[in-house]
């Protein structure tokens, strides 16, 4: 494979992984590390590195749209960034000292996780709870817009949240990916904050969290220009590409779909790590 | 100052941010392309790139003196300032406000990130 192939071909997986990850909201990481591994046979750390700048990409690129539907909320935006920031130092280092058998053992794990939560699909909760004692002090409630109207919701469960941020920010040092997923089941299981400012905020948090652990990363070579140039291009394309066309597609089935591929990804990507294959 | 001002200045800040990183990834992806297009690539692991591109001064003076994986990592690392540069606007933003203590939370996200950084190159 020559130079000029080999970035078509991860240009065209790269836009793909950004499309669907946008239309199912599980982020273009999870797909595009298991696809450069598995099927290009990429070192996992250089996907792992490449994928990690594409987040960032998607992240702030999102950002904008999302900021004028007012949904996220900045302060407990950067409450959190406290905790995913920290973590993610954490996976970052884990990375360069673990083996790439462990390293797609857990990413398949995650894998898994995320073809679940693709099947099941979300509750849309818009109900606001009442803040406890903590998340009033810390002033972490806000208001949103539902049907027009602002809608007040509260915050529970600050240091349940928090805990389980850390542990998003690892697993997105560890495996390049954003961790959207666990981001928004902290903030809307845990802390329970509506779905719509879970999710939004989650965005907004992945690029920071990602920027944390993107500097170890760089200093350890990970990060490709060949590897990460079509990788970034493609996932951003296809991120916006994908945020366009959500407005006018129905995705459940798509996710039905996403989801069962994912599976699949998962299973080889543990039985090539167990195997010591990746 | 409010919330809603502060978080429509960093969602404009950000979306800049990455447009500029993805020209400069772009335009050092088309000059990588141009010069080594049929070169074969051996084996997927790679190299570890070259020590002089994991600096922020290594970098910037490969990238100016027109090393095309140089100019791709400028894009790269210009990307992953985006973000750093939103914490820094938010803590400003706070403090427009008077919200010290949002502002101290900014401020602690912002030398988690530069430790981070700092540590890296």
């Amino acid at each position: 494979m020559t130079v000029l192939e080999f970035t078509i071909v991860v240009l065209a997986i790269s836009l793909l992984a950004g499309l669907l990850g946008a239309l199912t909201g599980l982020g273009g990481g999870v797909v595009v590390v298991p696809v450069l591994t598995l099927g290009l046979h990429v070192d996992m750390k250089y996907a792992i590195g490449a994928s990690l700048v594409s987040v960032i990409a998607t992240s702030s690129g999102a950002a904008a749209a999302y900021v004028r539907e007012g949904f996220s909320n900045i302060r407990i935006g950067m409450f959190l960034e406290i905790a995913t920031t920290m973590g993610a130092i954490v996976g970052a280092f884990l990375a360069s000292r673990v083996s790439t058998h462990a390293l797609a053992i857990v990413f398949g794990l995650v894998l898994l996780q995320s073809a679940y939560l693709s099947i099941k699909g979300t509750p849309d909760n818009i109900e606001g709870v009442e803040a406890d004692g903590l998340a009033r002090r810390l002033r972490l409630g806000g208001a949103y817009p539902v049907g027009g109207k602002p809608q007040t919701y509260g915050v529970r469960n600050v240091p349940g949240g928090f805990a389980m941020m850390f542990g998003a920010g690892t697993l997105s040092g560890l495996l390049g990916i954003g961790s959207g997923a666990v981001k928004v089941i902290a903030m809307d299981q845990v802390m329970r904050i509506p779905f719509k400012v879970s999710t939004t905020t989650s965005n907004f948090m992945i690029g920071v969290t990602a920027a944390a652990s993107a500097g170890l990363y760089f200093h350890n070579g990970y990060i490709n220009p060949q590897v990460a140039m079509p990788v970034m291009l493609g996932v951003l394309a296809g991120a916006l590409l994908g945020a366009k066309l959500l407005m006018h597609m129905h995705v459940k089935t798509l996710r039905l779909v996403f989801g069962v591929v994912i599976l699949a990804l998962a299973l080889e990507m543990i039985v090539n790590g167990i195997t010591g294959k990746v | 100052m409010d919330d809603h001002r502060l978080e429509s200045i960093i969602g404009q800040l950000l979306r800049a941010g990455v447009l500029l990183a993805a020209a400069t990834v772009l335009a050092g992806g088309v000059l990588f392309i141009a010069r080594h297009h049929a070169e074969a690539v051996h084996d997927r692991t790679f190299v570890l790139s070259a020590p002089q591109t994991r600096t922020l001064a290594g970098i910037t003076q490969s990238a100016f003196e027109g090393d095309s994986a140089a100019i791709i990592e400028a894009g790269l690392l210009l990307l992953v300032l985006t973000p750093v540069a939103r914490v820094v606007i938010a803590m400003v933003g706070f403090l427009l406000e008077h919200d010290r203590f949002y502002a101290a939370v900014s401020l602690t996200v912002l030398v988690i990130l530069t430790y981070s950084l700092l540590h890296a190159t």
